[in-house]
């Protein structure tokens, strides 16, 4: 953190983290939801935004906004500034060694995709394999697939267990000499399963294989260090990191992005271009080709800011004990069974009841001005291992606290009733 | 919790628990499958069409309280009835659960699904089953997907 940030920190370090103030930082949490409370359960999905973070949007558009880059006039140079200086502090944020090593993207979507069609097509060949794991969200599925259908690569898949863990066993069996890279969930987006990061990366390149982590569902719960998680790239949304829709990075070490060719061609992208042959631009700017989200990274760059000044070690302890105090009210309803039971887990409560499909719990759920996601969370093939077409699943921000919780058991309780189960 | 009740009636809660003409078909001589990816849901539908009329029709599958309801009142409204009539039937239910002006004159029992209306990302639950069971009414072992 630089002094700057430290001396702006709110007022929480060093105290206890005070829920109740953070909500307020939060507008859309105090509107109210079909005549009742809002009680937001799907952070997973897309989290809330604070208050700086819309400011920092509105202020964009209201006092700095052009388009970025090669611009002699000022109002362009303030927006690459601030655009810019967003990039900086997601790269201080996440620890990068430099900000060339932060591309921004759409979200992780789009930068698992970046290195499927990058890094994948330039450097694998039929018979090479990617290992994932029996938990991931489609993201980081199909860019696999696409390349398995392209390359004729072997997608190999580590099962997981019944309380939603890796095993491990299996894990190390399958790799070998021919893995050529790992690329598993951080934090599985319908189990709430929190993988041993550092120790698979380490598997991972013991096996000769690179190692990509899908951050999306981590890096909102924990302080992520890039460096210290040792892995060689690190994808994530900036819309579930309380940030703006449409950005998210891509960190990667920047010698494995130096050697990759772009991916997408144009604008931006560029040094220079004849007809006869076009020389790319320097990191990022290679893999960011067209006009960015200007404002949008701006307001990441705000997200960013906002919680570099929470006191994270109590933000992750509160978050944690909030999750078990919902837990353990869920279990102890009748007929309602977890899914994913993992000893470490953050932010999603995945679940059933017997006799009620989820969609039905969902519509309950809402009457009562409680939003959690209903289906199969982009997850299909853990549905599938658990032999369940669905789940309503509740998940959870730095937002969340023990009333949601208690609101939402009174609300299962009202979807029992209504159905008479 | 009341506006629950006008999509829920006590006829859809009971449909969903008791599916009428639920189960394998031993008679049929048509089938089609439905899923609906947005819920996962899964139907089969069978039929036994005799001629140009619909002698029986069975359905199996998973899915929430309005899809197997909708399923379960499909059946008893379309048997007997012959294939013009049921596409009619479908017709004037999907306008009936998409808020449009329904000729309702031979919707009957399924009026109680009109709730649906209101939750739009709840008609296509209700329409699954009607989807199968056009999938079966134009040829065999057809699969349809909703969204």
């Amino acid at each position: 953190m630089t002094e700057t940030a430290r001396k702006t920190a709110p007022l929480l370090r060093n105290v206890k983290f005070d829920v109740e103030r953070v909500r307020t930082d939060f507008p859309i949490l105090a509107k109210p939801m079909r005549g009742k409370p809002l009680v937001f359960l799907d952070s997973a999905a897309s989290a809330q935004k604070p208050q700086a973070v819309i400011d920092a949007v509105s202020r964009t558009y209201e006092q700095d906004y052009a388009n970025v880059h090669r611009a002699v006039y000022e109002l362009s140079d303030r927006a690459t500034a601030l655009y810019e200086g967003a990039r900086k502090k997601v790269a201080r944020y996440i620890n990068a060694r430099s900000e060339r090593e932060v591309i921004y993207v759409r979200g992780t979507t789009e930068a698992i995709n970046l290195v499927a069609q990058s890094w994948g097509r330039a450097n694998l060949k039929a018979g090479d394999e990617i290992l994932i794991t029996g938990m991931e969200h489609h993201s980081n599925i199909v860019p696999w697939q696409m390349l398995r259908d392209t390359l004729g690569v072997k997608l190999v898949v580590a099962p997981i267990d019944l309380n939603g863990d890796l095993i491990m066993d299996e894990f190390r069996k399958r790799l070998s000499s021919r893995t050529r890279l790992v690329a598993f969930a951080h934090v599985s987006n319908a189990l709430g399963t929190v993988n041993p990061v550092e120790e698979l990366v380490a598997l991972a390149h013991k096996a000769g294989a690179l190692a990509l982590v899908d951050g999306a569902q981590g890096i909102p719960h924990f302080r992520v260090d890039v460096q210290a998680l040792g892995c060689d790239f690190y994808a994530f949304s900036g819309h579930k990191l309380y940030g703006p829709t449409g950005t998210g990075a891509l960190w990667g070490r920047e010698e494995l992005l130096n050697a990759m060719p772009p991916w997408q061609g144009g604008g931006d992208m560029i040094r220079s271009v004849t007809f006869e042959k076009t020389e790319y631009n320097d990191l990022p700017y290679k893999f960011e080709a067209g006009t960015p989200a200007i404002a949008d990274a701006i307001g990441l760059g705000a997200a960013v800011d906002y919680l570099e000044a929470l006191p994270w070690d109590v933000v992750e302890a509160h978050e944690a004990e909030v999750l078990a105090y919902g837990a353990e009210l869920m279990r102890a309803i009748p007929g309602v069974k977890l899914i994913g039971e993992s000893k470490r887990k953050a932010g999603v409560l995945s679940f059933v009841i017997d006799g009620i499909h989820p969609h039905d719990i969902g519509t309950v759920l809402d009457s009562e001005g409680i939003a959690v996601r209903t289906g199969h969370h982009c997850a299909q093939p853990v549905m599938d291992f658990f032999g369940i077409p669905a789940t309503a699943r509740a998940s959870l921000g730095l937002y969340t606290n023990r009333a949601d919780m208690e609101a939402l058991a009174r609300g299962v309780h009202k979807v029992k009733e209504f159905f008479h189960v | 919790m009341s506006d629950l009740r006008e999509l829920y009636q006590e006829v859809i809660l009971d449909h969903s628990r008791h599916p009428r003409n639920f189960g394998k078909c031993p008679t049929c001589n048509r089938d089609a499958k439905g899923h609906n990816p947005l819920c996962g849901d899964r139907i089969t539908v069978e039929l036994d069409l005799e001629g140009d009329t619909i002698k029986d029709v069975h359905f199996q599958g998973q899915g929430c309280a309005i899809s197997v309801a909708s399923a379960s009142l499909m059946t008893e409204m379309v048997k007997g009835k012959s294939v013009a009539e049921a596409k009619k039937l479908f017709d004037q239910f999907h306008t009936l659960v998409t808020g449009g002006e329904a000729d309702g004159a031979d919707l009957d029992k399924l009026e109680v699904l009109a709730g649906v209306r209101d939750y739009p990302v709840r008609v296509k639950c209700a329409t699954l089953a009607w989807h199968t069971l056009a999938a079966a009414l134009e040829g065999n072992h057809i699969q349809v997907a909703t969204e």
